[in-house]
C-alpha cells in the first residue's frame, strides 16, 4: 500500500474518531483550562510551520522562488482584510506570472 | 417560515457555499501533492476538516512520512473533539444520528451553532444541522472539482498551485493571530521549522513546532 492510501486511511480514521470522542466522553475531561490553552496554541504552531516550510522548501532543500512572491501577495490581501479566497487566488496569480515569465 | 429559522438557514447557506468553495483549493493542491483524485476525494468526504486535509497533503508533498501526515493532521483535529464536547449537550442525539453529527462537527458548523445562542436551542441545532450538512455537501463537490481540475493542468507551477497551499495556511492562521504573543509564536515556529527542514527528516519539522505550544502552553 503506497505511503499516500496509508495516510488517506489513517487521517480519516483518527479524525472521525477525535470528533466521535468529543460527542462521548464526559465535558470535565476536555474542559480543563490547560487544554483548551493548548488547544488555542497548537494550530498557531502547526500552520506557521506549514507556511514556511512549504514557501520555503523542496523536499528537505531550502530555496527561494517564485513562491516567495505568492507569499508575500498573500501577506499584503490579507492585511487588505481580503476574504479566504481571494488570498489564495491572488497567491496563486502572482506566483504563476513570475514562474512563466522570469 | 419564522424570522428566526430564515435568519439561521440564510448564515448555514453562506457559510456552507463559501467555506465549501475552499475545497476547490483543496482539491487541487492535494492532486498537486501526489494524491490522486480519488484519495483526495476520500479525505474530504472521511476527514472532513480542513486544516487536517491541507496539514496532511502538505506534509507527504515536502516528502515527509504517512506517519509525520497523519500525526499533524491529528493534532489539528483535537480541536473538533473540543468542539464535541460543547455542542453533544447541546444536540442531545445518540446511534446513527451521533455519529453523522461527530463527522460534521467542525468550525463553521459549531461556530454557526454558537452565533445562533441568542435565538435559543431549537436554532443552535440547525444552525448546526444546516452548517454541517452545507459545508459537507459543498466541500465534496469542489473538491472533485479541484483535482480534475489540477490532473487536467500538467505542471502546477504554471497555475501558481505551488503557491496556493502555502497562501491557504496563511489564511487559516491569520485570524488566529490575535495578540502580540500568538504572533511570536507564528514567527518562531516558522523559523524553527525552516532552520530544521535541512537536518531532520521531512514532517518532523512541524510536528514538533506542536510540541513547543504545548510545553508553552503548559507553563503561561
Amino acid at each position: 500500500m503506497s505511503i499516500f492510501w496509508i495516510a488517506t486511511i489513517g487521517t480519516s480514521i483518527i479524525a472521525f474518531a477525535l470528533k466521535y470522542s468529543g460527542h462521548s466522553v464526559p465535558e470535565r475531561w476536555l474542559s480543563h483550562p490547560k487544554i483548551q490553552q493548548i488547544n488555542a496554541l497548537i494550530p498557531i504552531a502547526l500552520l506557521s510551520a506549514l507556511v514556511a516550510v512549504q514557501s520555503f522548501s523542496e523536499k528537505s532543500k531550502l530555496m527561494i522562488d517564485q513562491r516567495l512572491v505568492g507569499l508575500s501577495v498573500a501577506v499584503i490581501a490579507l492585511l487588505l482584510k481580503a476574504p479566504f479566497p481571494v488570498v489564495v487566488l491572488s497567491a496563486a496569480v502572482s506566483s504563476a506570472v513570475v514562474y512563466r515569465w522570469l | 417560515m419564522s424570522k428566526v429559522v430564515s435568519t439561521t438557514l440564510r448564515d448555514s447557506l453562506s457559510v456552507s457555499l463559501t467555506v465549501g468553495a475552499y475545497g476547490i483549493a483543496f482539491g487541487a493542491a492535494a492532486v498537486a501533492n501526489g494524491f490522486t483524485v480519488l484519495q483526495s476525494c476520500l479525505l474530504s468526504l472521511l476527514t472532513f476538516s480542513g486544516a487536517s486535509q491541507f496539514a496532511v497533503i502538505g506534509v507527504l508533498g515536502a516528502g515527509g512520512s504517512a506517519i509525520s501526515g497523519i500525526a499533524t493532521a491529528s493534532l489539528l483535529g483535537v480541536r473538533n473533539a473540543l468542539y464535541g464536547v460543547i455542542m453533544a449537550p447541546r444536540l442531545k442525539v445518540s446511534g446513527l444520528t451521533r455519529i453523522v453529527a461527530a463527522q460534521i462537527t467542525i468550525d463553521e458548523s459549531t461556530a454557526v451553532a454558537l452565533g445562533q445562542e441568542p435565538h435559543g436551542i431549537d436554532a443552535m441545532r440547525k444552525g448546526f444541522w444546516y452548517t454541517g450538512i452545507g459545508v459537507f455537501v459543498f466541500w465534496n463537490l469542489f473538491t472533485l472539482a479541484g483535482a480534475l481540475g489540477a490532473q487536467a493542468m500538467g505542471d502546477i507551477r504554471a497555475f501558481g498551485l505551488d503557491s496556493a497551499v502555502p497562501a491557504a495556511f496563511l489564511g487559516l492562521v491569520w485570524p488566529r493571530l490575535t495578540g502580540k504573543f500568538e504572533c511570536i509564536l507564528a514567527i518562531a515556529c516558522a523559523l524553527f521549522a525552516i532552520v530544521m527542514t535541512p537536518i531532520v527528516p521531512a514532517g518532523l519539522p512541524i510536528i514538533a513546532t506542536a510540541f513547543i505550544a504545548i510545553v508553552i502552553g503548559l507553563k503561561r
